[in-house]
């Protein structure tokens, strides 16, 4: 559930963030509590209330005294703003350093991008297709 | 930052022996602190001398600015659940229960039933024919039930299967978040209770040789692994906990974060790199360099002694 990699604050606070992007707690919707989470993911109180501060501070969410934390407005697409600059960061970077250690030039990484796109789309194709013969049976 | 004890010089020797050894430390007033460190590192010793079980030989221990020595209103706050804590005789669970009730001016009946149902604790034996286990999970409901401002548990897991220290965890943290308190213990199952605390304290023979944010812990070391002259040339020049060689084969735990040159370095010299958790940490800690270990150096040694 947690590594040991870092922080588990920051852990939560990312967990919680994907939440929102996945449209589990849309926007305006009220998150845990601190002590919510801390029960839930047996954790001290202190870690599970610093991963709700720095969301906080993110402004993705908006503390309401007295009631709680909910999703702010706008938090949803801050976060896919956020999530497309590490995209190049945590994703494109590290398949080019593979690349290079393999041989692999641009131009092959690109067909194999491609491909594997293809096939992507025929297997999600696929899927569909089984679940709408599900439906219809 | 109140601080719940202060210990300055603290010094505590058996026949000689520092059990504890020139110890100066706060610890955080209502939080949870966890004390970390191997058998005889001088996590019993402290508790027994805040809790005034015992007295140094040297230094003072102070309880919400008080000797516990000398205040009877400071004992009073204080519950300490030891792990080999012994009852009268004839005591069965009841006696127990009514003992501390008496005992512990904060003390919560409600929580005491809860528990004792939970824990499956029976009622009929006296407690000196208690297993390992229901001793131990007499003690939790002794320690969460008095409230108490101060509570140290020692090890209070011994004997208690997976469920019931689940139990233990997940009541310490509900009673802890409706009534926040001041909670120090001590443990050897740091993966499965890391999380529970907010502060550690680790000891190595009587000395603090850590005391941070758990959180802060988190990350903030890394481990190599790989040829035994790569990890030497890695860790040369960077602060090392540990260092562990067998035949050609080394790891070393390195003590700060792992940045982006760390990560090339390793690279250029075919490292593996792995987090290390903080059960990890204390074990390097309470290791230090076992480059001497190494089987066929010891071997060599004893053919050369021969």
């Amino acid at each position: 559930m947690f590594d040991d990699s870092r922080p588990i604050f920051l852990q939560l606070a990312d967990r919680i963030a994907d939440d929102i992007l996945r449209g589990v707690y849309p926007e305006g919707a009220q998150v845990p509590s601190t002590n919510e989470l801390a029960a839930h993911l047996r954790i001290n109180p202190a870690t599970a209330g610093k991963a709700l501060t720095t969301l906080v501070d993110r402004e993705i969410l908006v503390k309401r005294r007295g009631i709680g934390m909910f999703v702010a407005a706008g938090a949803g697409e801050r976060l896919a703003d956020e999530r497309r600059q590490g995209f190049i960061e945590h994703f494109i970077r590290p398949l080019l350093g593979e690349a290079r250690t393999l041989g692999l030039a641009t131009s092959d990484l690109i067909r194999l991008i491609e491909n594997e796109a293809r096939e992507h789309r025929s297997r999600e194709d696929g899927t569909r297709e089984n679940e709408a013969k599900e439906t219809a049976s | 930052m109140t601080a719940a004890i202060k210990a300055r010089g603290l010094t505590r020797r058996y026949r000689g022996a520092p059990a504890l050894d020139d110890v100066t430390l706060d610890i955080q007033d209502g939080i949870i602190t966890g004390l970390l460190g191997r058998n005889g590192a001088g996590k019993t010793t402290f508790m027994s001398l805040a809790t005034a079980q015992d007295r140094p030989s040297s230094g003072t221990i102070s309880v919400h600015g008080h000797d516990p020595f000398e205040r009877a209103a400071t004992l009073e706050q204080l519950c300490f659940v030891r792990d080999n804590q012994r009852y009268p005789d004839d005591y069965k669970l009841k006696h127990a229960i009514r003992a501390a009730s008496f005992s512990y001016p904060h003390w919560s009946q409600d929580t005491a039933d809860r528990l004792i149902e939970q824990f499956r604790i029976p009622a009929k034996p006296v407690v000196k024919k208690f297993s390992r286990g229901q001793l131990s999970a007499l003690g939790i409901v002794l320690g969460l039930a008095s409230r108490s401002p101060i509570t140290f548990f020692d090890e209070p897991y011994l004997g208690l299967d997976a469920t019931a220290r689940h139990i233990f965890y997940d009541e310490l943290l509900r009673d802890y978040a409706e009534h926040p308190r001041t909670i120090i213990l001590s443990t050897h199952l740091i993966d499965e209770m890391d999380r529970l605390l907010e502060r550690v304290v680790i000891l190595d023979r009587g000395r603090v040789v850590r005391h941070a944010d758990v959180e802060e812990l988190r990350g903030g070391s890394f481990q190599v692994a790989g040829r035994s002259s790569a990890v030497d040339e890695f860790v040369r020049d960077r602060p090392t906990l540990s260092r562990r060689i067998v035949g050609g084969l080394g790891t070393a735990v390195v003590d700060s974060t792992l940045g982006d040159e760390d990560r090339a370095a390793a690279a250029s010299l075919s490292l593996d790199i792995s987090p290390v958790s903080l059960q990890d940490l204390v074990a390097a800690y309470g290791l230090g360099d076992t480059a001497d270990a190494d089987p066929a150096q010891h071997a060599q040694h004893e053919r050369s002694a021969a």
